[in-house]
């Protein structure tokens, strides 16, 4: 996994709650079998119309826009499916951080793994990011994992909560299954107390 | 020992270590798999020379991508056929068992493993799928995953989970004549929000509760994630082992008695303390229709969509207004006044036999109105079948709607069966994201009594009133 340590970079305000994966990347994408190359698909039906041409009037089409790498929207962001199809799509497309009040449990979960920080902020200071971001040029912030916190160095500062062992597995990009395996002689243990149950070995 | 909820049972009996600094390691019972979130998963242990651990506790099938036209013809969209051979190459590879496209067995992934046995009380039970929840309804611990905890599943049988909190949601009183597990889920979601319960369990109680059938409670905990939690259980009783016995992987003769001791014991003990509690006066509940584009945008069908000056917050003014823009329709309408283009009975919400009894009731001696098209779509090839048996596709289909194969089909429109821009959809699916049933798709969540009453009237009617034949 590709670690986060700090990161400096273009906000871009997605005003709207409850953005659900749907959105993030519509269905239509999700029958590819690799991981990568989701970015071109990202909010696709925000971003093109039905004939595929742009839309007048998407964020991400602003040329101020255009370099974003951190997102701030509203509350319970990724809400819905469990596709990590859409933490590909944001990743792919260049975004290594999303801020919202809140955070649907899958989403925050699936980010975990591919290096994409969700910070978590209260309502009164997203609304103060999405404020600067909109009425700011080249408005950007400093996300720091090691210390987190949250600046822009403009006069606006803000600390965030991770639990400790999320933090070091980003910090040091570490590929959890190998943490799990290293628990090999407990896992071992509780299979030989729990064998597979005598009708699911007719399935093999 | 001090006294637990239904969730602490189950979560204790498979905490396989909790390292201090670390997340404690889950064992999973059953890892269901489908086409959808895997084919990356299976790439991922390929690259790190990985095997699945336990093929007998993993069961895959194909529901989400596959047509719903007659079996045998080939998979038309060549996308949709690449991944569904994939999974397919990966299951001979790992030794995975897969339910495939021919199997009389195949169905929606959440539909099956209760169908087939597999799901049982007491379980931890995990799939790449956010309605894995529905398997709560057996009191067991089912929560979706996304694609690297797929991998980490089929590489190590064990999830490292943080402890999530509890809520119960204890419904009083009995549901009315015409009021479904569809409309408690629907209400309770529009009580409490679609992110009232981020990062808890729910457990259902009360005596609406235990007077649900099976498919009920599946229903019920099925739509749990649209409330934001990842888990909804129902503690088992006679209702549940009664639906469980004799089911092709249920435990046999003694097998079964020592099973359903130790699943009566998972009940939650007297004086166990929930993180939350959310009470709901199941008496008060009508049928509900969504009206907006998430499932907590609802009010009963008798009532009108909300005024924009209703909601308190801005942020929910605002997302009403895009929601009823998206929706095309005007605040004060009344529901029964919006008609309706394509209907849709299906989905792992409401595809069992219970929800297509209840369609075909309401059917029965009617017809489908001309402006409508209307498709039914069982959620198994066994539900099909008998279906079938009890000559419910005969109402269906005399009344027109389209009796099709089995899968996930246009509850996310995935396959074929999708909506065109702005037709208008009475649906019993589970989301009604912009876009979640095609393009510029306008979707009705309604239970399959509701439906079908709007099959045939054109219009969302209040099935209390309905005149059955």
């Amino acid at each position: 996994m590709r670690p986060f340590q700090k990161h400096t970079g273009i906000v871009a305000p997605l005003d709207r709650v409850n953005v659900d994966t749907d959105q993030i990347i519509p269905k239509q994408f999700l029958k590819r079998i690799e991981r990568t190359g989701f970015g071109e698909f990202l909010f696709y039906d925000w971003r093109f119309s039905g004939d595929g041409k742009k839309t007048a009037d998407f964020v991400l089409h602003e040329a101020r826009y255009e370099k974003a790498t951190i997102l701030v929207a509203g509350k319970n962001f990724g809400c819905g499916s469990s596709r990590e199809h859409a933490v590909w799509a944001l990743a792919d497309y260049g975004f290594r951080v999303v801020i919202a009040p809140s955070f649907a449990d899958i989403f925050a979960n699936n980010s975990l793994k591919n290096g994409l920080l969700t910070v978590r902020l209260s309502e009164d200071q997203v609304a103060e990011i999405m404020r600067r971001a909109k009425g700011t040029a080249d408005y950007r912030l400093t996300v720091d994992l090691e210390t987190l916190r949250v600046e822009d160095g403009q006069g606006f500062s803000a600390t965030f909560t991770m639990d400790d062992f999320s933090r070091h597995c980003l910090l040091n990009g570490l590929d959890d299954i190998g943490l799990t395996l290293q628990h090999e002689a407990a896992i071992a243990g509780y299979e030989a107390k729990h064998p597979v149950h005598a009708a699911m070995k007719s399935l093999g | 020992m001090s006294a637990r909820t239904l969730f602490e049972k189950v979560w204790d009996a498979h905490l396989v270590t909790a390292p201090e600094g670390q997340p404690p390691l889950l064992y999973i019972d059953l890892h269901l798999v489908h086409e959808v979130t895997s084919p990356q998963a299976f790439d991922g242990l390929r690259a790190n020379g990985r095997q699945v651990r336990q093929p007998l506790r993993t069961v895959a099938t194909v529901d989400h991508n596959v047509p719903t036209t007659p079996r045998g013809l080939p998979v038309a969209d060549p996308i949709a056929a690449k991944q569904i051979e994939a999974l397919q190459k990966n299951c001979r590879e790992f030794g995975v068992p897969l339910f495939d496209m021919d199997s009389p067995e195949q169905g929606i992934v959440h539909v099956i493993g209760p169908e087939l046995g597999i799901t049982q009380p007491g379980m931890t039970i995990v799939c790449g799928d956010s309605h894995t929840s529905t398997h709560g309804a057996f009191g067991s611990l089912a929560f979706g995953i996304g694609t690297s905890e797929v991998e980490h599943v089929l590489a190590t049988q064990c999830l490292p989970q943080k402890k999530p909190k509890t809520m119960q949601i204890d419904v009083r009183d009995k549901l009315a004549e015409g009021v479904t597990a569809k409309d408690l889920a629907l209400g309770i979601i529009g009580q409490i929000g679609t992110d009232g319960a981020t990062g808890y369990v729910i457990e259902y109680t009360g005596e609406a509760v235990r007077g649900l059938s099976m498919e009920g409670r599946m229903t019920l905990c099925n739509m749990s994630i649209e409330a934001g939690a990842r888990a909804g259980m129902v503690a088992p009783d006679e209702v549940t082992f009664a639906y469980a016995q004799g089911r092709r992987f249920a435990p046999q003769d003694k097998d079964w008695e020592d099973a359903m001791a130790s699943w009566r014991a998972l009940a939650t003990d007297p004086g166990a303390k929930y993180d939350r509690v959310v009470e709901i006066d199941a008496a008060a509940l009508a049928p509900f229709v969504t009206w907006g584009t998430n499932p907590g945008m609802v009010v009963p069908v008798t009532a009108r969509i909300p005024e924009l000056a209703s909601f308190s917050l801005e942020s929910d003014r605002r997302a009403a207004e895009q929601a009823l823009a998206y929706m095309d329709l005007q605040p004060g309408t009344p529901i029964e006044q919006i008609a309706v283009d394509r209907v849709f009975i299906g989905s792992c919400t409401n595809s069992r036999i219970e929800d297509l009894r209840a369609a075909a009731r309401v059917a029965k001696g009617h017809h489908v109105h001309g402006k409508v098209r209307a498709m039914v779509v069982p959620g198994s090839q066994a539900i099909k079948h008998a279906a079938e048996q009890e000559g419910l596709h005969r109402i269906f289909q005399d009344a027109g709607f389209e009796w099709r194969e089995s899968g996930c089909s246009m509850c996310l429109g995935m396959n074929p069966d999708i909506l065109q821009p702005g037709e208008r959809c009475a649906s019993t699916s589970n989301r009604n994201f912009e876009g979640r049933q095609g393009r510029g798709g306008r979707t009705h969540l309604v239970s399959p009594m509701m439906a079908a009453a709007a099959a045939i009237t054109g219009r969302f009617t209040d099935i209390r009133n309905w005149r059955f034949r």
